[in-house]
């Protein structure tokens, strides 16, 4: 038996591999994508009319003169330390991102603590009273505000919730001199528009997972044992379901994502995302890339977590032959 | 054994069962009544959409979604099912009445253990304490022969045969020593070598603990095998209804006569041929592999012009791939293939198109077989315009004169697949074969989805047409009457092995090789006591 | 001649079971089809419909609020705020449709073939896909137009190219399950070609699925433009696009007036309507799947 562990530990390490094959291709597309841009990089900072002589100066500086793949490996060694450039407009870009950075994931951390339980339970409500009442108004009340843009969701909130009930403020510029209570309160707009955003998405996502293992031959044989619906859906189905929906719940962490972005701009919260908008308006190209390498980093993460969930949770792997 | 004085378990009478499609409901039970007593086996029979499923879970008081009950009644040990509440309903299931189904692999939970899983409802409603019901699952695991019945439950089912899954669904069932079991198909899914093993043990246990049962199959000779009566089942009635003897030996109704269309089929000759066939299709020494895995070894097979090679042997023997092989789906790892004296290329991109004409391939499923969203007109028209270049008039007269030859008339030409039943889209697809006109058919298990009376029409077609067209082919079954009734030579497969090949009659003749020996003694007989004999000769 | 054999309809006519087809859909699907043939009215006769040009300064008061001659008030720079949503629509639906034809083509295509092909081509495309897919698409669309520069041509193509990749998967998966099938193998040991095979055996019993999914990306792209723009990043002024005129008049909702909404809610409800005929659609394959 003990090599029960072994096709498990080995699928994982295969899946964080993989992981960290596709953070590397992905690097390449952020670092290579900006020797596309037209112009050279150096004249970009510097503006039009910069002098060749500037240029050639910034150039040798930046390291520009030597080869790609040297620039490549050592911005890539430097991200992986946490340093990632200077930002065009002269500061470190850690120093730019790192406060907002921490902002960014308090705002979504609280919001995914809420949503993902939250989805699952509703989710498995609606695939317990499939065709009743609740089902049916989930479903059709979902599959209406996964059709709302973000933006849409965030004045409603706004203008029902801080400009005539006046409860919560319009921004949210959140300081670090302010306290936690101060700081939750201002938070609480931004957060109710992203939780509405994803838990559409993932009870929608959730219940189909789960109607899936529904159909399975052994839910019906549960049945026919005599399991009340009840059980047949917490014992039956939900255990089988787990994979399917720690897919689901990574899948939708990507609109949390793009949501944060738009919902930063709307409230003005401090986040990566406000800066990484600021960034592509002047055309800050590292501060871009370092906050395209943050959320893939986030985003490919979460889908690794997700894989590993679904191997652990298989039985077939779990208790091999 | 059931006297007719003692009461009933189980009284179903004038049960009626809609199904809805597409918006509309329409009876797939029309009036079925049944009555079981204690200790008694009824057998239900009937082709596939005959509704015995829908009546089998009538009797747990289930009906799958989308299907309603609209008249009759089921009264279990008294109570009647179809006016209690589902909640009194579901505490009955796995009590008083339990279900064993088709697919034991489908119908475990891959996440729970055996042991989890056959205990549930004992320990839930059953009133045993865990410890009890385990004793009792072990107790069961030994009477149905499972190996190792101690530490059996503590697998998953993953880890354990189709074979002991199907006896551990049975344990799971006895569990709660129910007063009545509904089989639905226990053994259609296995081999049917391990289908004797279980039939053994369910015929053991059913006698040991006095459950009346019901026993769902569409094979006449197992159920002879099990049951006491027989009902046979059709269109959703109930046509005929008898002890298992005088059905066996006087069936009445002109269905159940059919049942016996293959059965009755009559061995054709291979006599007839008396100068030596010449050699259409050879091959020599051909292996195959799947990664490292040998699916074909050693493979020798010759088939004449115009002759019937029956390939026969269990899943996994290898008898399909060596059909993909030679029709080019799959390339050799080993030997080489002859046809009509040149080699055969391996792959199907290097057969050139006047090639594959003249070897086609007929599948099991129709259903697969056929593009759902063509006509008749197109599916069998394309071979015509591809191979021949035939278009406009022409290729509508030859098209119908396919589809009489296949016994269909110019009518079905504007129909799509989905309107033509089982036996007429598997014409349609001999027909499709025939367009091509080709030298050698592979036919893999064409008759075995389709129902009994149509499979002898369907094999009798094939035999009239290969005398009018001087065709070979090369027949993959796993049923032995098929073969009986269309073989000149039976090839033998195991392990992806040749373990026996010659003329039919010598093949099934003793002196026999061990496996076709095996493999001859597992198929059932039409008749009552074959696997009485069976177990006496191994307890002596 | 051989046309006009196989042209013969099958029982009973398409036109026949489109009206049943109707006749049988939910009230979710039957309003969206009234809103869709609404927002298509709306944007085919925009120039007819509009009260002034898109582009027109109309009033030296920005902000003006609504009146009769300007039914829904004015914007940040005078011009009339409903000509403006009336050719947002114009401008909106058009791009997107166009994005989702262009991806829909790519990632189709691909898709079918890489699957039929199968082998060292199949495994390069999809690895190159994944990866693609391994980036939440507004970043990377974010990222490649700040390189790039915004330029309509400029944002349909990342956008396109992006998309492409869920066609891709979506239409290699039902090709490699049709593919499967039977009768694709029959077609393959008949001889025919890889694009006979597609064109007559794969597509149509992959095409309703693919409809299906061709209506919630049109979404998607719809929804990601309309951010987008809202960003500052998409379209440019001074055409008229619903996301950005909600930018350009926030303003306005700390002030308690509805109007910046009004865009964002025209967004909401075509995103809407298009979802509820999807599910429909998606229902009645996936029921059809099962009686099958």
């Amino acid at each position: 038996m003990n090599r029960t562990s072994h096709p498990i530990l080995s699928m994982v390490v295969s899946r964080v591999g993989l992981g960290l094959l596709s953070l590397l291709i992905v690097s390449l597309v952020i670092f290579f994508s900006v020797s596309l841009l037209p112009g050279s990089y150096a004249s970009a900072i510097l503006g039009q009319n910069a002098t060749p002589e500037a240029v050639a100066a910034l150039e040798t500086k930046l390291g520009l003169d030597r080869p790609a793949l040297w620039r490549y490996l050592s911005w890539l060694g430097a991200a992986a330390t946490g340093e990632l450039g200077q930002s065009f407009a002269g500061r470190p870009v850690m120093a730019v991102l790192g406060p907002r950075l921490l902002n960014t994931i308090t705002l979504a951390s609280i919001t995914a603590a809420i949503a993902v339980p939250l989805a699952i339970t509703l989710g498995v409500i609606c695939a317990r009273f499939r065709g009743r009442f609740i089902d049916r108004f989930l479903s059709t009340s979902t599959l209406a505000s996964i059709s709302l843009p973000e933006f849409f969701v965030a004045y409603l909130m706004m203008m029902i919730f801080a400009v005539k009930l006046q409860w919560f403020p319009s921004m949210a510029g959140i300081r670090n001199s302010m306290d936690l209570g101060e700081q939750l309160y201002r938070m609480v707009l931004p957060i109710l528009t992203l939780l509405l955003v994803i838990l559409a998405h993932m009870i929608r996502n959730t219940r189909a997972a789960i109607l899936s293992v529904m159909s399975s031959p052994y839910v019906e044989m549960a049945r026919l044992k005599g399991e009340s619906e009840g059980r047949v859906v917490m014992r039956q189905a939900l255990p089988n379901a787990i994979g399917p929906i720690a897919s689901v719940v990574a899948l939708n962490l990507a609109y949390l994502i793009s949501g944060v972005v738009v919902i930063e701009v709307v409230f003005v919260y401090p986040g990566v995302g406000q800066a990484m908008i600021d960034a592509v308006r002047n055309r800050d190209v590292p501060v871009i890339q370092a906050c395209a390498l943050i959320f893939a980093t986030a985003y490919i993460g979460f889908n690794l977590l997700a894989d590993i969930v679904s191997i652990v949770s298989n039985p077939r792997l779990l208790h091999p032959r | 054994m059931a006297s007719d004085q003692s009461p009933a378990v189980l009284e179903i009478r004038d049960l009626r069962i809609e199904a809805k499609s597409s918006d509309h409901w329409s009876q797939i039970v029309r009036g079925v009544s049944l009555t079981l007593r204690k200790g008694e086996v009824l057998g239900l029979v009937g082709e596939s959409g005959a509704g015995k499923s829908t009546v089998g879970l009538a009797a747990l008081g289930y009906l799958r979604p989308g299907a309603r009950a609209s008249g009759g009644s089921v009264r279990l040990m008294g109570t009647e099912l179809l006016a209690i509440p589902e909640e009194q309903r579901r505490r009955l299931r796995g009590t008083k009445v339990a279900y064993v189904a088709q697919s034991a692999q489908a119908a475990f939970n891959p996440v729970h253990r055996l042991m989890d899983q056959i205990t549930l409802v004992a320990v839930d409603r059953g009133g045993l304490s865990r410890a009890e019901a385990e004793k009792r699952a072990v107790a069961l695991f030994t009477a149905l022969q499972l190996p190792d019945p101690q530490n059996f439950g503590a697998r998953y089912p993953h880890q354990v045969s189709g074979g002991q899954l199907q006896r551990a669904m049975v344990a799971m069932a006895m569990i709660c020593n129910p007063a009545l079991i509904v089989f639905d198909e226990p053994t259609t899914a296995l081999d049917v070598t391990t289908q004797v093993e279980v039939l053994i043990s369910i015929r053991k246990v059913i006698a040991e603990f006095g459950v009346a049962a019901i026993y769902i199959t569409h094979d006449l000779a197992v159920v002879a095998q099990i049951a006491h009566r027989v009902a046979v089942l059709r269109y959703g009635e109930v046509v005929e209804e008898a002890p298992i003897a005088a059905i066996m030996d006087h069936p009445e109704h002109p269905y159940t006569q059919s049942l016996w269309a293959v059965h009755e089929m009559p061995a054709n000759d291979p006599e007839t041929q008396e100068t030596p066939r010449a050699p259409l299709l050879s091959v020599e020494g051909l292996g195959a592999r799947f990664g490292t895995f040998e699916v074909l070894q050693d493979i020798d097979l010759r088939i004449g012009r115009g002759e019937t090679v029956a390939l026969v042997g269990e899943s996994g023997s290898g008898k399909s791939t060596l059909g993909r092989v030679i029709a080019g789906l799959k390339a050799p790892s080993a030997g080489r293939a002859l046809f009509d004296g040149a080699a055969l290329p391996p792959k199907l991109r290097q057969r050139p198109l006047e090639l594959l004409r003249r070897i086609q391939i007929i599948y099991q499923s129709a259903d697969t077989a056929l593009n759902p969203r063509q006509t008749v007109r197109a599916i069998v028209g394309r071979p015509l315009t591809l191979y021949q270049g035939l278009r406009g008039v022409a290729r509508e007269k030859r098209l119908i004169e396919l589809l009489r030859m296949v016994e269909l008339d110019a009518s079905h030409a504007d129909r799509l697949p989905g309107q033509l039943s089982g036996g007429q889209k598997q014409r349609v697809a001999i027909a499709r074969a025939l367009a091509a006109e080709p030298e050698l058919i592979i036919c893999d298990e064409i008759t075995s989805a389709l129902d009994k009376v149509v499979q002898a029409d369907v094999l009798r077609m094939m035999i009239g047409l290969k005398e009018r067209l001087g065709v070979s082919y090369l027949f993959i079954t796993h049923d032995l009457e098929v073969v009986r009734a269309i073989a000149d030579r039976v090839v033998v497969m195991q392990h992806g092995r040749i373990v026996e090949q010659g003329e039919k009659g010598r093949v099934f003749a003793p002196p026999h090789e061990p496996y076709t020996g095996r493999l001859l003694a597992s198929v059932p007989d039409m008749a009552v006591g074959w696997l009485d004999r069976i177990i006496a000769g191994r307890a002596a | 001649m051989d046309q006009s054999i196989d042209a013969r309809p099958a029982t009973p006519s398409r036109l026949t079971r489109a009206r049943r087809l109707l006749a049988t859909a939910p009230f979710t699907a039957r309003l969206g089809m009234v809103l869709l043939a609404i927002y298509a009215f709306v944007a085919i006769f925009a120039p007819w419909i509009a009260p002034y040009g898109e582009v027109e300064v109309v009033s030296r008061i920005p902000f003006d609020g609504w009146s009769a001659e300007h039914l829904l008030g004015t914007d940040q720079l005078g011009r009339d705020f409903l000509s403006r949503l009336i050719f947002g629509a114009r401008n909106s639906i058009s791009i997107a449709l166009v994005t989702t034809l262009i991806s829909f083509g790519i990632g189709c295509l691909l898709g079918v073939f890489s699957a039929l092909i199968g082998g060292f081509v199949d495994q390069a495309i999809s690895r190159f896909v994944d990866a693609l897919m391994s980036v939440p698409d507004l970043i990377f669309i974010l990222m490649i137009l700040s390189i790039f520069g915004n330029s309509i041509p400029n944002l349909i193509l990342i956008i396109a190219v992006l998309t492409s990749t869920r066609f891709f998967r979506i239409s290699r998966a039902a090709a490699l399950n049709v593919a499967s099938l039977d009768f694709v193998e029959a077609a393959r040991v008949r001889g025919e070609n890889l694009l006979w095979i597609s064109v007559h055996e794969v597509f149509p019993n992959v095409l309703p699925l693919i409809l299906s999914e061709l209506g919630m990306r049109f979404c998607f792209i719809f929804l990601s433009i309309a951010a987008l723009s809202f960003l500052g990043v998409g379209i440019q002024p001074p055409m008229a696009e619903w996301g950005s005129m909600v930018r350009d008049n926030a303003a306005l909702i700390n002030m308690g007036d509805i109007t910046p909404l009004i865009p964002a809610a025209s967004i909401a409800l075509l995103a809407i309507a298009v979802n509820f005929v999807v599910d429909w659609l998606l229902n009645r394959v996936s029921g059809l799947n099962e009686e099958g």
